[in-house]
C-alpha cells in the first residue's frame, strides 16, 4: 500500500515537472483567415518557428474569412479576450489605424524587444501601404498580393487563338471571349474574383484614376470617394454589357465564391484574381494548362497602364497581453521576415515576396525562370512610378464601402441602373459611411 | 365555481419558485433588450474606446434611409410567403399523415428530420443545391430552359430563402398539425358523415374549427421565426444580395452590426425589429385570438 502511492506520488511528480516545462514556453496565439492551400501552408511556417526555439510556441487559428477574423478580434478585444496577433487585410488598415489604444505598433514592439527591424528591407510597395505620416510600419506585412489574371492556355487554342498570348486591353479580352464563346472551346470569356477590389480599385490605380480625395484617403479621415468617374461608369456598363452576352459571368460579391469553380471546371477560359489564387489555381486545375498575364487596361485612356495596388493582409498586435507574449510575437516576426521562410511562402501562395532579399533569393534559386507567369504579380505591382492615384488606397469602414459597392454593381448587372448612376450611388452612399468612420473617431 | 380555490398561507413560498425563471428572464432577456435600447442612442466606435451620446440620430437616419424601408417591405415580403407557405404545405403533410393508420409513424418520423437541421446547414444545402455554377437544380432548370442565378437575379433570390426557410419550418408546423388532428374527436366526423356531410364539408366544418388553436399558435410562431430566426438561412444562401434584395431586417440587424461594426445603427434596428413583432403579437391576440375557438 505504502509503495502503491509512492509510485503514484511519483507519478503525479513527473505529470507536475512535465507541465510545468510546458508552461515554460510562452504561447502566443495567433488569429487568422487562411483557409485550404494557403492555411495548410501557414500552419507549417508557424510549426518552423516552434520546432526553431524552445521559448514560445505561436498556436495559429482560423477563425474564417478576412471580415469574419477582423469581427472576432474587435469582439475579443472587447471581451478582453483577444489573441495577440491577428491577420487583418489591407480592407482592415483604416479601422486599425484609427484604433490606437487596442493595436501595439510593429515598429515599437520590435525596438522594444530588441529584435532586427529594417523597414528598407520590405518591398516599398506594401509597406507604404500600413505606415503611419511619419514612415513607421504599424502592421507585419505578411501575405500581400496584386490582382493578376489567369488563362486556360488549352481553351485559347481550341478556339483558334494563340495558346501563348493573353489579351492586353480590355478591347481584347472582349474580342477573345467571343472568339471562345462563339467557337464552343468555353461558355463564358471570363469571371473575376472581387469587383469591389479589381474591377474598382485596380482599374482605378491602372488608369491612374483618383479613387478618393486627400491621396486616395492617407491624408486624413476627411476624404470622399471619387470613384464616379467616367471610366469606371464604362467598365460596368461594360461588365453589365458583357454579361448579358454570356461573355463575362459574375462570381459573387466580397470575394465572389463562384469565380473559381468557373475557371477551374473550364467554363470561363480567363478569371482575374489574386495573385495568391496561384496555389489553389495550380491545385485545381489538372486538366489544362495555366498562362499568367498583367490585368488588361483600356487602351484609350491610358497608354502606359500604372502599376496595381495590394491586397491581401498583415499582422497586427493587439494591446493587453504580457510582455512575454510580445516578446514571442517579436521573435515569430523576425523568423517571419527571413529570406527563406519568405521566399518559400511567396513560392507556395503566390503573395508577393515581402522583403527585397525574398525576392533576390528566388531569382538566384531560379525559381521565376523555371515557373513562367510567378513574377507577373511583382512586375505588375512595381512597373512605373506610382502616382498618388496608384499608391493605394485607405479608408476607414473599407469593408462596408465595399458592400456597397458589390451591391450597386450587381444593381447595374441586373440592368436597374447604368453604369453611371451605379457609380454615382456607390459613392454617395459609401462618403455616409466614411462621414460616420470620421464621427465614431475623431 | 370559484369555491375550489385553494388560498395557501405562505407569503413567499409563490415568489421564491417563481425566482429562477424570473432570474433567467432578467439576465438573459430584458437586460440585453435594456442594453441594445441604450446602445440605439449611442455612436461607438468599434473598439469601444469612445461612447458619443448623439440622441435619436441613429433612428432618424435610419427612417430616412430608403434601403431601410425598402427591406422593411421586403421582410413583409418574406414572413408572408414563409409563414403560408411553411404551415400550408405542413397542414397539407399533416392531414395525409393522419389518414394513414399503418404507416403514419415512419412518415412523421421522415418529416420531422428537416427540423434537427441547424438553419445555417440548410441553407447550405439550399446554396448547393442551387448555386449558378456548381447545384444540380441549377443545372436542371438550364436544361428545361430556366436560367437560374440569383446572384443576379433578385426574384430568384427571394424564391430561393423563402424555400429554404420554409422546408426548414415545415417539421416543427407538421408535428403541431398531427397533434392537433389527432385530437379532432373521430364521433364527430362520423356523425357528418351520417349526415351526409362530404370529406370537404366535414374538413372545413370540423377538422379546421378544432385546429383553430393550434393554428392561432402556429402563426405566431412562424411570423416570429420568419423575423427573428432565418437569418443563418439568408447568411448562407445569400447573404442579402444581390444588391440587397434578400436583405430582410434581422440580417440587416447582423450585418450592420457584426460585419460592419455599426453598432449604434444596428442596436436601434433591432429595437424597431422588437416594436414590430410586438405590435404583431398584440395584434394577433386582440383581433385573430377572437375567432380561435377552444
Amino acid at each position: 500500500m505504502v509503495r502503491h502511492s509512492f509510485a503514484a506520488g511519483l507519478a503525479a511528480l513527473t505529470v507536475a515537472l512535465s507541465s510545468s516545462i510546458a508552461l515554460a514556453q510562452t504561447e502566443v496565439t495567433w488569429w487568422h483567415a487562411m483557409g485550404g492551400e494557403l492555411g495548410t501552408k501557414l500552419e507549417e511556417i508557424a510549426a518552423g518557428f516552434n520546432a526553431s526555439q524552445s521559448d514560445y510556441v505561436v498556436t495559429p487559428v482560423f477563425k474564417g474569412s478576412y471580415a469574419e477574423t477582423l469581427t472576432a478580434a474587435i469582439a475579443a478585444f472587447r471581451a478582453n479576450e483577444q489573441p495577440a496577433i491577428v491577420q487583418v487585410f489591407e480592407v482592415g488598415t483604416g479601422t486599425m489605424m484609427a484604433a490606437k489604444g487596442a493595436v501595439y505598433p510593429v515598429y515599437q514592439l520590435m525596438a522594444d524587444n530588441n529584435q532586427p527591424w529594417d523597414p528598407a528591407g520590405f518591398l516599398a510597395p506594401v509597406t507604404g501601404y500600413y505606415s503611419d505620416t511619419d514612415g513607421n510600419i504599424l502592421s507585419m506585412p505578411f501575405n500581400s498580393s496584386t490582382p493578376i489574371m489567369y488563362y486556360n492556355k488549352d481553351v485559347f487554342e481550341a478556339a483558334g487563338l494563340d495558346r501563348e498570348v493573353a489579351p492586353k486591353t480590355w478591347a481584347e479580352v472582349e474580342e477573345f471571349s467571343k472568339k471562345i464563346v462563339e467557337s464552343g472551346a468555353a461558355s463564358c470569356g471570363f469571371t473575376s474574383g472581387w469587383v469591389s477590389w479589381i474591377q474598382t480599385e485596380n482599374l482605378s490605380a491602372i488608369h491612374d484614376l483618383p479613387y478618393g480625395t486627400l491621396q486616395n484617403g492617407f491624408g486624413g479621415l476627411a476624404t470622399e470617394f471619387t470613384f464616379n468617374g467616367e471610366t469606371q461608369a464604362r467598365h460596368w456598363d461594360n461588365l453589365a454589357k458583357w454579361s448579358k452576352e454570356g461573355l463575362f459571368r459574375y462570381g459573387g460579391p466580397a470575394g465572389g465564391a463562384d469565380a473559381p469553380p468557373l475557371f477551374y471546371t473550364g467554363d470561363c477560359a480567363i478569371y482575374m484574381n489574386s495573385s495568391a489564387s496561384r496555389a489553389g489555381v495550380i491545385a485545381n486545375a489538372a486538366g489544362f494548362e495555366v498562362g499568367f498575364a498583367p490585368l488588361p487596361y483600356y487602351d484609350d485612356v491610358i497608354a502606359e497602364p500604372k502599376n496595381s495596388i495590394i491586397g491581401g493582409a498583415t499582422l497586427w498586435v493587439l494591446n493587453g497581453k504580457s510582455a512575454e507574449e510580445y516578446a514571442g510575437a517579436a521573435a515569430f516576426f523576425t523568423y517571419l521576415s527571413q529570406p527563406q521562410v519568405q521566399a518559400d511562402w511567396h513560392q507556395f501562395t503566390g503573395y508577393l515576396p515581402i522583403t527585397n532579399a525574398a525576392f533576390e533569393l528566388g531569382q538566384s534559386q531560379g525559381y521565376y525562370e523555371a515557373n513562367p507567369g510567378s513574377d507577373i504579380a511583382i512586375e505588375q505591382i512595381t512597373r512605373g512610378t506610382p502616382s498618388d492615384n496608384s499608391k493605394g488606397i485607405r479608408f476607414g469602414n473599407l469593408t462596408q464601402a465595399r458592400d456597397v459597392i458589390d451591391q450597386e454593381f450587381e444593381a447595374v448587372l441586373a440592368g436597374s441602373k447604368t453604369g453611371q448612376e451605379g457609380v454615382d450611388a456607390a459613392v454617395a452612399r459609401g462618403n455616409e459611411i466614411l462621414r460616420e468612420f470620421e464621427a465614431a473617431n475623431q | 365555481m370559484q369555491t375550489k380555490r385553494t388560498i395557501f398561507p405562505n407569503m413567499w413560498l409563490p415568489y421564491g419558485l417563481l425566482a429562477p425563471q424570473l432570474a433567467i428572464t432578467l439576465v438573459f432577456f430584458i437586460w440585453p433588450a435594456l442594453q441594445a435600447v441604450k446602445s440605439s442612442f449611442e455612436r461607438e466606435d468599434p473598439f469601444g474606446f469612445k461612447t458619443t451620446f448623439i440622441w435619436f440620430a441613429n433612428y432618424s437616419k435610419l427612417l430616412a434611409d430608403p434601403m431601410y424601408l425598402n427591406a422593411l417591405w421586403r421582410t413583409l415580403i418574406f414572413a408572408v410567403l414563409v409563414t403560408v407557405i411553411a404551415m400550408g404545405v405542413s397542414l397539407v403533410l399533416a392531414v395525409a399523415v393522419n389518414r394513414l393508420l399503418r404507416s403514419g409513424r415512419v412518415y412523421t418520423t421522415l418529416l420531422v428530420w428537416p427540423y434537427a437541421v441547424a438553419p445555417v446547414v440548410a441553407g447550405i444545402l439550399w446554396w448547393f443545391m442551387f448555386n449558378p455554377s456548381i447545384g444540380i437544380l441549377s443545372y436542371v432548370l438550364g436544361q428545361m430552359g430556366v436560367t437560374w442565378n440569383h446572384r443576379v437575379n433578385a426574384d430568384q433570390a427571394m424564391i430561393l430563402i423563402v424555400l429554404a426557410a420554409s422546408w426548414k419550418q415545415i417539421s416543427y408546423n407538421f408535428l403541431f398539425f398531427v397533434a392537433g388532428l389527432q385530437s379532432v374527436p373521430a364521433s364527430l366526423s362520423e356523425a357528418a358523415a351520417i349526415d351526409g356531410a362530404g370529406p370537404f364539408k366535414r374538413f372545413w366544418t370540423i377538422v379546421v374549427p378544432l385546429l383553430s388553436p393550434t393554428t392561432f399558435f402556429l402563426l405566431i410562431v412562424n411570423i416570429n421565426y420568419a423575423m427573428f430566426d432565418t437569418f443563418g438561412v439568408v447568411d448562407a444562401t445569400t447573404s442579402g444580395g444581390p444588391a440587397q434584395s434578400t436583405n430582410i431586417l434581422v440580417y440587416k440587424v447582423y450585418a450592420d452590426g457584426f460585419l460592419g461594426l455599426n453598432i449604434g445603427s444596428s442596436a436601434a434596428q433591432s429595437v424597431l425589429l422588437m416594436l414590430i413583432v410586438i405590435v404583431l403579437t398584440v395584434v394577433q391576440f386582440r383581433f385573430v385570438e377572437r375567432r380561435v375557438q377552444y
